[in-house]
């Protein structure tokens, strides 16, 4: 970088030796505070500001820190993380997919038609639920390729699926009012509950996946600089991994509704399963590596022979399935489709959890795991500040201005990361 | 230069856009281990003819003779398949994407659409290393946070990487300062040394003097002399890019009305 642009609050410019920074937790305290110097902050406010969410109406509200209430929030959550996760793809692309709250009520109605006892249609939840994903997949395939062959921007596209679906949701509701869904199968995906030894199991299972992808790392990558990690950090994850997973299973575990015992809900084991799947897809296949590269310079990646269409598709059929499987978690958390389906903004709610998740609207930038990290933050607040009994419209502010601050923050992150030339 | 056979040579080619003649019978060949310089005015068919070369466009008419027998390129794709790359002058680097992941972008080294990252780190490296470049400090740096030149290098790399034989330039040193300018003319003699033959596209005759064997000018679509840069001077090249004067190079037919 030249030198005009480096002179800022934090001192001199970096040294440019400082990729080899010592290990333990020296280097860890320097790692931080470069990081911090240099606006490389990754995941760490958002993580810092749900905890103080989490404190505040532990504090406050009486009932939320009850191991029912923390139940309800992973089944409210799950639902928006999902279609977050949708988001985060399109938006790597530097696109955008309006359609996806009325396409989640699309996934919930067919699931709803294609369940229905006594129709001639009639199946097994299952299967239902397949079909129904693979027809929004469908849907977001063929919005995508209008977008990727037609050229017409996806806003648009999208704006038009956001129209179209919501008519087809009231055509079909308008006359036959609410369909109760008594699949059991499609009730699962929200409430299924996983007795307390199963709830463990999984914790384990996915405390051990971090672990797993550092040594895999160190077995194939011996030498390079994907392998060298700063074993201080690699600790505090895997322990705060830990700590997640087996902190959430025991406090579901620890709920009763009356006499009914609570437990890890599948509708959290879902979401986590969804983030990993989705996660390696992004970072570890050479799909995921061409996402990134388009969103980043499509024209780049076009001459360096990837199919750029194809990727565009690919990606709004992702959008559609994600946001099906969102759409019937939420169908199955009231056993039913009703006209007020898709609830609330869940649009909105969808693309802020993946923004303030640090994934950039310009494309190229963020990750899955934003998502699920804003997801959480968006999903305790409005849980948090229901237990205390404020108003929708305070709940409306509220979140929006923690995605204002969310934004801010990380813009501000940004300029001083290009500043210091990282 | 030696009576090697020229790597690529091309015959005659034109090229039109509807009503616009682009290229008018271009005669043009380069040897393996060669840098030949591609210089002519703006509009003269520079970039017609490399896209030509490169697939993005097909020759009207003339023939394409690669390693000694006729080729037609219909797509990147055919010419990328014979071992030629070519390095555009705005470089077409995702800059989200760190050093290694570029390149090989489009290319990556997997197994079941699996990254194999570790062996396109060291690649890449070795690539870097072989190419004399040690101003980037990682290879996994994002490539927004290096210098135009560092730029131009990974750009550059990514064409070698692939056992390419034919290497095209488009304006490397366009948007770069004087230090920077230095490092990747050294780095394009360096390709040539190494064997490759380079196509070096270029408006700056100081650059072009500094590194090619030899020139070839186009002016208005049509090749107009070619130059031995040990027995030629700037003001010949200027001559030819400006007036078109035919010059007296064996083996190099020149068109009849600029006689």
């Amino acid at each position: 970088m030249t030198t005009v642009d480096v002179v800022g609050p934090g001192g001199p410019p970096p040294a440019p030796e400082e990729e080899q920074l010592p290990g333990g937790f020296a280097g860890l305290v320097e790692r931080a505070w470069l990081n911090l110097r240099t606006g490389n902050l990754g995941p760490f406010p958002i993580i810092v500001g749900e905890i103080l969410v989490v404190l505040i109406f532990g504090l406050t509200a009486t009932n939320f820190f009850t191991a029912v209430n923390f139940v309800n929030l992973i089944t409210q959550t799950a639902g928006t993380a999902m279609l977050a996760y949708g988001v985060v793809y399109v938006l790597l692309l530097g696109e955008i997919d309006l359609s996806i709250g009325y396409l989640a009520g699309i996934g919930a109605l067919i699931v709803a038609e294609l369940q229905l006892p006594g129709s001639s249609w009639h199946m097994n939840g299952i299967l239902a639920m397949l079909i129904a994903v693979a027809a929004c997949a469908l849907i977001g395939g063929v919005q995508g390729s209008i977008v990727a062959f037609v050229g017409v921007p996806s806003f648009v596209v999208t704006l038009g699926g956001f129209l179209i679906w919501q008519g087809v949701i009231l055509n079909k509701l308008e006359q036959r009012g609410t369909i109760i869904i008594q699949d059991r199968w499609i009730n699962y995906t929200d409430a299924y509950i996983f007795s307390h030894f199963a709830g463990y199991l999984i914790a384990a299972i996915l405390t051990a996946l971090y672990p797993i992808s550092i040594l895999y790392k160190l077995v194939v990558a011996r030498g390079t600089h994907i392998a060298q990690q700063n074993w201080t950090i690699v600790a505090i994850k895997a322990v705060g991994i830990a700590i997640a997973a087996f902190g959430t299973v025991a406090i579901a575990n620890h709920g009763k509704i009356i006499t009914t015992p609570e437990g890890l809900p599948l509708a959290g084991v879902l979401i986590v399963l969804a983030f990993v799947v989705l996660t390696f897809l992004a970072k570890w296949t050479t799909f995921g590596r061409h996402v990134y590269a388009v969103g980043g310079n499509a024209e780049a990646a076009r001459r360096a022979g990837i199919s750029v269409p194809r990727i565009r598709v690919l990606v709004f059929m992702i959008s559609g399935a994600t946001a099906a499987v969102g759409g019937i978690i939420f169908a199955a958390q009231v056993n039913s489709v009703a006209l007020t389906f898709p609830p609330g903004n869940l649009l909105l709610n969808a693309i802020a959890s993946a923004v303030i998740g640090g994934v950039s609207l310009f494309g190229g930038r963020g990750e899955v795991r934003g998502a699920l990290l804003g997801a959480v933050l968006i999903g305790t607040l409005q849980n948090g500040l229901n237990t205390l009994n404020v108003s929708n419209g305070w709940i409306y502010i509220i979140t929006g201005l923690v995605l204002l601050g969310a934004v801010t923050l990380d813009t501000f992150a940004r300029r001083l990361q290009a500043r210091s030339g990282r | 230069m030696s009576d090697t056979p020229p790597l690529l040579e091309l015959r005659n080619l034109t090229k039109s856009f509807g009503s616009v003649q682009a290229l008018s019978g271009v005669d043009m060949n380069v040897r393996s281990g060669e840098v030949m310089a591609l210089v002519g005015d703006n509009g003269a068919g520079k970039s017609t003819l490399i896209k030509c070369i490169a697939g993005t466009h097909t020759a009207d008419s003339g023939e394409i003779v690669f390693e000694g027998r006729e080729v037609k390129i219909h797509g990147p794709k055919d010419s990328s398949r014979l071992g030629i790359e070519v390095v555009y002058q705005d470089l077409a680097l995702c800059d989200n994407l760190d050093v290694v992941q570029n390149v090989y972008l489009g290319r990556e080294v997997n197994r079941f659409q699996i990254l194999n990252e570790a062996t396109m780190e060291q690649t890449t490296s070795a690539t870097l290393k072989s190419l004399a470049v040690t101003t980037i400090r990682s290879v996994r740096q994002p490539v927004a946070t290096l210098s135009g030149g560092q730029r131009q290098s990974v750009a550059v790399a990514k064409a070698v990487q692939w056992n390419s034989k034919l290497v095209i330039l488009d304006e490397p040193t366009a948007a770069l300062g004087v230090a920077q300018t230095e490092q990747v003319l050294a780095l394009v003699r360096r390709l040539g040394e190494q064997g490759l033959a380079v196509i070096l596209i270029s408006h700056n005759l100081h650059d072009v003097f500094e590194t090619a064997d030899r020139i070839t000018v186009l002016r208005l679509g049509r090749s107009v002399g070619v130059f031995d840069r040990r027995t030629t001077t700037q003001q010949a090249v200027v001559e030819a890019i400006t007036a078109g004067t035919p010059t007296k190079v064996a083996g190099i037919a020149t068109s009849p009305e600029t006689a």
